[in-house]
């Protein structure tokens, strides 16, 4: 099991060198570069820049050179946020993205297992139907509609939450309320299919048969029989979706002005500006390669017919 | 397992639905705007953008600054000037006024400024401002001299002296930009490039720095120091990064901002009944470009046809709708010059000039592309003007959009295009600043248009003294380029459009730059 930890982990580093490698190369193929401007500038004013920023070097000086910050974990600086590193900027940005994702999932999970412990034990009548048609609307509308819908009834109409912001600006706390529900819609649907689905299936398996036959009360035998067993697609899933909903929240963020690191992503990306992209690319990178891990991980310690060599 | 992990639920679901008002009641006057994005720096040498100026507004001040109501020259830092007879060279008389730490600005200090801006290293955007004007910054800036090249002076504390590359008449007009900003030169040397954090800032503007959350807020509070202190009436400024204007839109009706700079276009039939909708003229033109270096649009007829079957006005009122000034020249009307008439909507002209050019009824006329940046309104533009040429003059146009960094680039670099839509806004209030873009050879020159008496019209217009026959040389240049080479179809020029409800609030003027000053502004009595 261990040799199994450490050679996945060392299997994360050549994997991260190919994607930066890659992405480096890639973004300076798109056209333009961080300094086009509607008024271009003169040639003169451009060599400047261009020499500041080490960018009329030769493009194999300038990758080397970027490979060697990046092992120093500096990201460089920002080409368009000119007073901020890409490391302050990351650093400021990303628990803010992690506070909202970690924040959506809680909730995801909670009511997303809640609908669908009720729906499967109402299995086929209204309870059942009624939560089922919920969820699929939650997969199949999109977060930029479901946003601003939330956003103009509990803002705009009903005023009981402010419109947009982050926790520190003067709304405090009441900001999170919108883009959180916002963001875990889609993971709460998929939450509430997949454990019905699996409870579903663990209820007429035989030790639940067995379990009721011994006379336990109902109750014991959903809480601790039942669901321990169906939560194992629940669980596996939770990889994937922490990784999904903190990489994911660009279009909540855009929508709801949070301070996160899809919004850096989306803005970077239009005003290529190259390190920032490539430091986005980084932390999303081992994001996803952990997540991916950390599933692998649980998977064997839950489940133990898989076993890894 | 499942009990932590319910209870790690429990927490963080409470913690999430904990709803807190907790903050201070705020003292005095507080304003609240949208800037429509997060500044990219607050170092003067270093800004480039409409959001970065209006927080450079509130916390530096240059030797002059734009007047509230007509953008002119008032003064600054410099209390009065005085502009040799032959016009180029200029002598401030600078006021005794100090940073907001207490060290005195002097002559010597705005001398130092300029240098800096101008050093290579420092890899200003806007230092090509200072080359259009000042003698020998080009040279020092491109690094063919040293700073002693360029001809700035201290004649003593307080008497700082500019000579111009010639008698150009906006050139103090144009100081109130940030390009020739005062810079706390004592704050630089001790912190590098870190001087701009805050704990570490030091301005001579109305506000000071308080508070800067990247990507949520920027916040100001009155400067004490500030020469004209007693003029400032708000006690905090607050600048929100908000790109969106729906969203910004959704934050003024809900009262949580004060003044939204940008409207959401497709909400522009509903916020033009606001009594707080403000729409104001820009120095701007939206207009469509030719590479006239391509055929069919290398024929004047060509594109003086397509040009004249378009009506503006209709445009206006039915498309973009949001009170922009349909035209036919590139210039707007400014003080002193009456722009060209150009070649206005005549669909019959239109129809015989393309037939002159060889294509009567549209008949054997090339597929052509016409560019655009992504958007919205830009597309419903295009389209508009797909279907004109189409019914007037028979011809099919093909529309093209591409994301904002790639159009640039095809537009300016490889300039591969048919046509395509450009805007302009003027940095300061002259002519000239439309003009002398489309001068052969010149890196703006995106059409790759010449034509050798119209660059000795503009050019002469620069070696000329202000008045009437400076301007009616310009004005000759612009017939050229519009009414008889028809180089652009200039469209409308552009308004400045905002939100702000002026029966709260004061000192805010529309205004033809659209810089309003922050020590102006203030509440109603």
């Amino acid at each position: 099991m261990s040799r199994f930890i450490v050679r996945r982990l060392l299997s994360i580093i050549p994997t991260l060198f190919i994607v930066v490698t890659l992405s480096f190369f890639l973004i300076r193929l798109a056209p333009g570069g961080p300094f086009s401007r509607e008024k271009k500038l003169p040639p003169e004013v451009l060599q400047n820049i261009m020499r500041k920023y080490h960018m009329d070097e030769p493009l194999l000086n300038q990758y080397f050179r970027y490979i060697g910050d990046v092992l120093r974990f500096d990201l460089g600086p920002s080409f368009r946020n000119k007073d901020h590193s890409v490391n302050e900027l990351i650093g400021k940005a990303f628990p803010v993205s992690l506070h909202l994702g970690s924040m959506a999932l809680a909730v995801a999970l909670f009511l997303g297992l809640s609908v669908g412990v009720i729906s499967a034990l109402n299995q086929n009548k209204w309870p059942d139907y009624s939560a089922m048609s919920v969820a699929v609307l939650g997969i199949s509308i999109p977060l930029f509609v479901i946003g601003p819908l939330l956003m103009l009834l509990f803002a705009l109409r009903l005023k009981w939450l402010p419109t947009s912001g982050w926790i520190s600006s003067r709304a405090g706390w009441a900001t999170v309320i919108l883009p959180t529900m916002t963001l875990m819609f889609p993971y709460f649907a998929y939450i509430a299919r997949l454990s019905r689905g699996s409870i579903i299936e663990v209820v007429r398996s035989d030790y639940i048969r067995t379990a009721r036959a011994k006379g336990l009360k109902e109750s014991v035998v959903i809480w601790k029989h039942v669901l321990k067993g169906a939560l194992l697609p629940v669980v596996t899933y939770l990889g994937p979706a922490f990784s999904g909903i903190v990489v994911g929240s660009v279009v909540v963020e855009q929508i709801f002005v949070v301070p996160g690191i899809g919004r850096i992503f989306v803005q970077s990306a239009l005003n290529r500006d190259y390190t920032v992209i490539m430091g986005d690319v980084i932390v999303y990178s081992i994001i996803l390669m952990g997540a991916n891990f950390l599933v692998d991980v649980l998977y064997s310690m839950l489940d133990p017919r898989i076993a890894y060599k | 397992m499942k009990r932590v992990l319910t209870a790690v639920l429990m927490v963080t679901l409470a913690a999430s639905l904990f709803v807190s008002c907790g903050q201070g009641a705020a003292k005095g006057v507080e304003f609240i705007m949208n800037n429509g994005a997060e500044p990219q720096t607050l170092d003067p040498s270093k800004i480039s953008g409409v959001p970065e100026h209006k927080i450079y507004m509130a916390l530096f001040e240059g030797l002059v600054i734009n007047d509230p109501k007509t953008s002119l020259a008032q003064p600054g830092v410099a209390e009065s000037w005085t502009v040799s007879a032959d016009g180029t060279m200029i002598t401030f008389k600078l006021r005794k006024s100090t940073w907001s730490d207490g060290t005195p600005i002097t002559a010597q200090t705005v001398v130092d400024s300029w240098h800096r801006t101008l050093h290579p290293d420092t890899g200003a955007e806007y230092a090509y401002m200072v080359n259009m004007v000042v003698k020998g910054a080009e040279e020092y800036n491109s690094g063919k001299a040293g700073k002693e090249a360029v001809a700035i002076k201290a004649v003593d504390d307080y008497t700082f002296q500019v000579e111009l590359l010639g008698p150009l008449p906006y050139a103090v007009d144009m100081m109130s930009h940030y390009a020739f900003a005062i810079l706390p030169m004592h704050a630089i040397a001790k912190f590098g490039d870190e001087w701009v954090k805050p704990g570490n800032i030091v301005s001579n503007g109305p506000f000071v720095l308080q508070e800067w959350k990247p990507q949520e807020s920027l916040t100001v509070v009155a400067n004490e120091k500030y020469w004209d202190a007693k003029t400032v009436k708000l006690d905090k400024v607050t600048f929100l990064p908000i790109d969106d204007n729906l969203t910004a839109y959704n934050k003024f009706k809900a009262g949580e901002i004060d003044w939204a700079h940008g409207v959401p276009l497709e909400l522009i039939d509903e916020i033009k009944l606001r009594p707080d909708y403000q729409v104001a003229p820009q120095v701007g033109t939206y207009y469509y470009v030719f590479n006239v270096t391509r055929k069919p649009f290398d024929n004047v007829n060509v594109r003086k046809a397509l040009a004249m079957a378009l009506n503006m006005n209709d445009l206006v009122d039915k498309v973009t709708k949001g009170g922009q000034l349909a035209t036919s020249s590139m210039v707007p009307a400014m003080a002193g010059y009456t722009p060209t008439k150009g070649n206005g909507y005549n669909p019959e002209e239109a129809k015989r000039l393309l037939a002159e050019a060889g294509f009567p009824g549209g008949v054997g006329f090339p597929k052509v592309t016409l560019l655009y940046n992504t958007s919205e309104a830009h597309k419903k533009i295009a389209e508009w003007a797909q279907e004109n040429w189409k019914q007037i003059l028979g011809i099919e146009v093909a529309l093209l959009n591409q994301e904002w960094a790639t159009y640039l680039d095809t537009r300016q670099t490889s300039h591969d295009f048919d046509f395509t839509r450009a805007g302009w806004v003027g940095d300061y209030l002259d002519p000239n600043t439309f003009l002398d873009m489309f001068l052969t050879g010149s890196g703006l020159n995106d059409g790759l248009y010449s034509n050798a008496q119209y660059d000795e019209l503009v050019r002469r217009a620069g070696t000329m003294p202000a008045g009437a026959a400076r301007m009616d040389v310009l004005r000759q240049a612009e017939d050229i380029l519009i009414t008889a080479d028809q180089a652009v179809i200039p469209i409308y020029h552009y308004v400045e459009q905002d939100l702000i409800d002026l029966t709260k609030w004061d000192g805010w003027f529309a205004n033809p730059l659209g810089s309003h000053h922050w020590k102006f502004i203030g509440p109603k009595k």
